[in-house]
């Protein structure tokens, strides 16, 4: 009962036409001739019907006839192809979004369809106005044109429409009614114009902003759907799974949502736990610190209820399910990453607030200069009407709606090509104001797992055969060991002694690996190693016909560490070092990369009152942590950056996470934000005075709709370009 | 004059073709994968003497 199999089949789902589908996650896919690898592999399987890799999301979808192949079938063929594959959920496929994007384009091609038709038509009624054009062709055109608009303007503006009426159904105002009341006045302004005989309609004035709205709205849509796509690759590496114990006695590895309350799970030590329930059998300690905040170890035994996030140290636990499993960690984690996601950027909730107070006014405006043309008797009423209608038409918030939102969507593409995933826009905004940069040490300046020290110096074949016993173990430095020795995990009949190694019986010798007394090392070849390098970690190894040796880990600097900490400095920040870890470890690392400022043996209440303590002092802070004990410190600081290897909760609470080895990410995003924020602000700044001086030229009556129209799909154009020259800046800076 | 008859149905005719066509492709997910569709375009695996 030690290592489960992974249940793959309940990964997979039937379609109603017979036919099996999985979707995984596949690691290692780095170029084209994977996606071709991959495919030709698994078409090659009998059964398999279709194989497609998705290149943009790293994602594969497998369908097969399941009569004729199974699912750990096509895992095992991937895994000899040399891919590893982990799998979602099929029960958490989130087919709300992707019908919402399919809307917003389908109604972004009607609009531009429609505009592009319309166009056609009113750039002749344009030329036929100053030569001679006759006035049944221009009604006709005109006509066409309406019969063209009603129905696209009814099907492209529904998300418009329907969130302006969620907003006035409340009371509330928001940049959607505006815009709402603004389209369908300039419509039936032109259907009256029409109707008349008029020179001019608007049809075409209609169709332009739509289809503009629309576009920024379905490029924020797709941001946001990329950054939520790698994130769910992220979640299912690490494997929201859990070991459940049949009735038969085998444990396999099952999704959450296949896990019911009476179930028994199997908790291995050092794995968290994924479930509530009660311990029905052994006994260990947790820590419990994601739960209560205790960061002392909580003894468990049996009848001891434990709770889903926290993680099971030595002993391995039997729990019997209590709560469903799917109301609890993973739920936990969505929820946070979807606050995350739904968070809107000061800015924009700035320009929110700003349509509360602009709506009544634009329409107030738009009302008074109709009644004051009108009764002044200086034009008839319907002249009055499409002045009112420019008005209206010239102040819709076009320009202000598109202003941060495009500048977000292009630097959050610009970040993603630096290996930076950002949650949500305001993240930009508040990176760019930060002046202080506080580092976490472990896993964040060193790399996440410790390698082996003197590697040259190891003797390869014993080295070879400790790695294949540390493949079975769970232990962190269990795992480094395996990794330097690049050794695969073989069946070996391991049995795990709590708090003290593994041990096997190899060919009749029983090996050992794990703490030096666990292996009888003498305690003076442990002294020895230790003042060679002093701080390291020690794993021992006892061959059973051979000597015992051991192996010294240490946490490694990620290899761009100096270089970044110092590019950050001359970019004038302010760097300092808040670890919990030893002082001696803690000052070597901030003497080697040159750091003065720095704290050890701190605890997660004392980042919060550093970080609060650099607050009080007026400064901004960037926070870079990857653990459980970061998490609070990172959702306290202003704005927080997380690796992907952190653990989940830090992850939901920073704000952006970086990808990779490398931490040059940092300092990349920073810079970024700092040019982004300057858009923005050209942006903003551009609206308002283009506002400042259309209004009062409309109100006077010297704009037709025609030209408003057009002044606001240039300005919209303009603050689009504007944000797209950064797109241009950071790439000539990423070929130089 | 008359000749618009013919020509405005031909040109919204047209039109439509086009919006027809780029809503099958959506249906299609087509978009689903952009970075990949510009390499499947080079490769031969779906040629059936291959």
């Amino acid at each position: 009962m030690n290592v489960p199999l992974r249940d793959w089949q309940a990964f997979a789902s039937l379609k109603p036409d017979g036919t099996a589908e999985m979707n995984l996650a596949v690691e290692g896919i780095t170029c084209a001739a994977c996606m071709s690898v991959i495919e030709r592999g698994l078409k090659a399987i009998p059964g398999v019907t279709n194989a497609r890799v998705n290149l943009s999301t790293h994602r594969l979808r497998v369908d097969w006839a399941p009569d004729a192949c199974d699912a750990s079938a096509v895992v095992a063929r991937l895994e000899a192809l040399g891919y590893r594959a982990h799998p979602f959920d099929p029960t958490r496929r989130n087919a709300e979004e992707e019908a919402e994007s399919r809307e917003l384009w389908r109604c972004l091609g009607v609009a531009g369809f429609a505009a592009m038709n319309v166009m056609l038509l009113s750039v002749s009624v344009w030329a036929g106005n100053v030569s001679d054009i006759d006035p049944e062709t221009r009604d006709l055109f005109h006509w066409i044109s309406g019969l063209i608009a009603f129905p696209a303007v009814a099907y492209a503006g529904r998300p418009f429409f329907r969130s302006a009426y969620q907003a006035m159904r409340h009371f509330r105002t928001n940049m959607d009614v505006p815009i709402s009341i603004g389209v369908w006045l300039t419509l039936g302004l032109s259907v009256f114009q029409t109707m008349r005989s008029a020179r001019e309609a608007y049809f075409d004035g209609v169709l332009m902003l739509l289809f503009f709205l629309l576009a920024g709205r379905a490029l924020d849509h797709a941001m946001r759907r990329r950054t939520r796509s790698v994130v769910e690759n992220v979640a299912a590496l690490r494997a929201f799974t859990a070991a459940k114990i049949l009735p038969n006695g085998d444990v396999v590895d099952v999704p959450l949502s296949r896990v019911d309350p009476g179930d028994r799970v199997l908790v291995r030590a050092g794995e968290r736990i994924s479930v509530d329930g009660i311990v029905v059998d052994g006994s260990s300690d947790v820590d419990q610190s994601l739960v209560t905040g205790e960061t002392d170890l909580a003894a468990v035994m049996r009848d001891t209820r434990v709770f889903a996030g926290t993680i099971n140290v030595s002993g391995q636990l039997i729990v019997q399910v209590t709560a469903a499993a799917a109301g609890t960690l993973l739920d936990e984690v969505n929820r946070l990453l979807e606050a995350a996601a739904e968070g809107r950027s000061r800015y924009r909730r700035l320009a929110d607030r700003a349509a509360q107070l602009y709506a009544p006014v634009v329409h107030t405006a738009a009302f008074a200069t109709f009644l004051g043309w009108w009764l002044s008797g200086a034009r008839s009423p319907a002249d009055s009407m499409i002045i009112a209608v420019s008005v209206l038409i010239i102040t819709c918030p076009c320009a202000l709606a598109l202003a941060i939102p495009v500048v977000q969507v292009v630097t959050s593409g610009a970040l993603f090509s630096r290996n930076i995933l950002v949650h949500s826009g305001d993240t930009i905004e508040r990176m760019a104001g930060v002046d202080t940069v506080v580092f976490d040490k472990t896993g964040t300046l060193t790399l996440p797992s410790p390698i082996l020290l003197g590697a040259k110096d190891v003797d390869r074949t014993v080295l070879a055969r400790a790695g294949q016993l540390a493949a079975a173990s769970r232990h962190p430095l269990g795992r480094a060991l395996a990794e330097a020795a690049h050794a695969a995990p073989c069946a070996l009949g391991t049995r795990e002694v709590p708090g003290s190694g593994i041990e096997a019986s190899v060919n009749g010798q029983i090996e050992r690996l794990g703490s030096p007394e666990f292996c009888e090392v003498s305690q003076d070849d442990v002294a020895a190693l230790l003042t060679r390098h002093p701080g390291a970690s020690l794993v021992a190894y006892a061959p059973g016909d051979a000597p015992p040796v051991l192996y010294a880990f240490q946490q490694g600097l990620r290899a761009d560490a100096a270089a970044t900490i110092a590019r950050i400095k001359s970019a004038g920040y302010v760097i300092e070092i808040l670890s919990g870890d030893r002082t001696d470890a803690v000052r070597t690392i901030a003497e080697e990369l040159g750091v003065e400022r720095w704290q050890a043996e701190v605890t997660p209440t004392g980042k919060i009152a550093r970080l609060e303590a650099l607050k009080a002092g007026g400064r901004r802070v960037l926070m870079v942590g990857d653990g459980l004990n970061d998490a609070p410190a990172l959702a306290a600081a202003s704005v927080s950056m997380s690796p992907v290897t952190a653990v989940e909760l830090a992850q939901a609470s920073a704000d952006a996470v970086f990808i990779g080895d490398r931490l040059s990410p940092v300092a990349d995003g920073l810079s970024i934000a700092r040019r982004a924020h300057l858009v923005m602000k050209q942006n903003l700044g551009f609206a308002v005075v283009y506002n400042a001086i259309a209004v009062p030229y409309a109100m006077a009556g010297h704009l037709t709709p025609l030209v408003a129209a057009l002044a606001m799909s240039g300005s919209s154009l303009l603050v689009t370009l504007n944000a797209l020259r950064l797109r241009a800046d950071t790439r000539t800076e990423n070929a130089s | 004059m008359s000749i618009l008859l013919y020509l405005i149905p031909i040109a919204l005719g047209l039109g439509f073709i086009g919006l027809a066509g780029f809503m099958w492709t959506l249906k299609n997910g087509q978009y689903d994968d952009i970075e990949g569709a510009r390499w499947r375009i080079l490769s031969d695996d779906d040629l059936p003497n291959r």
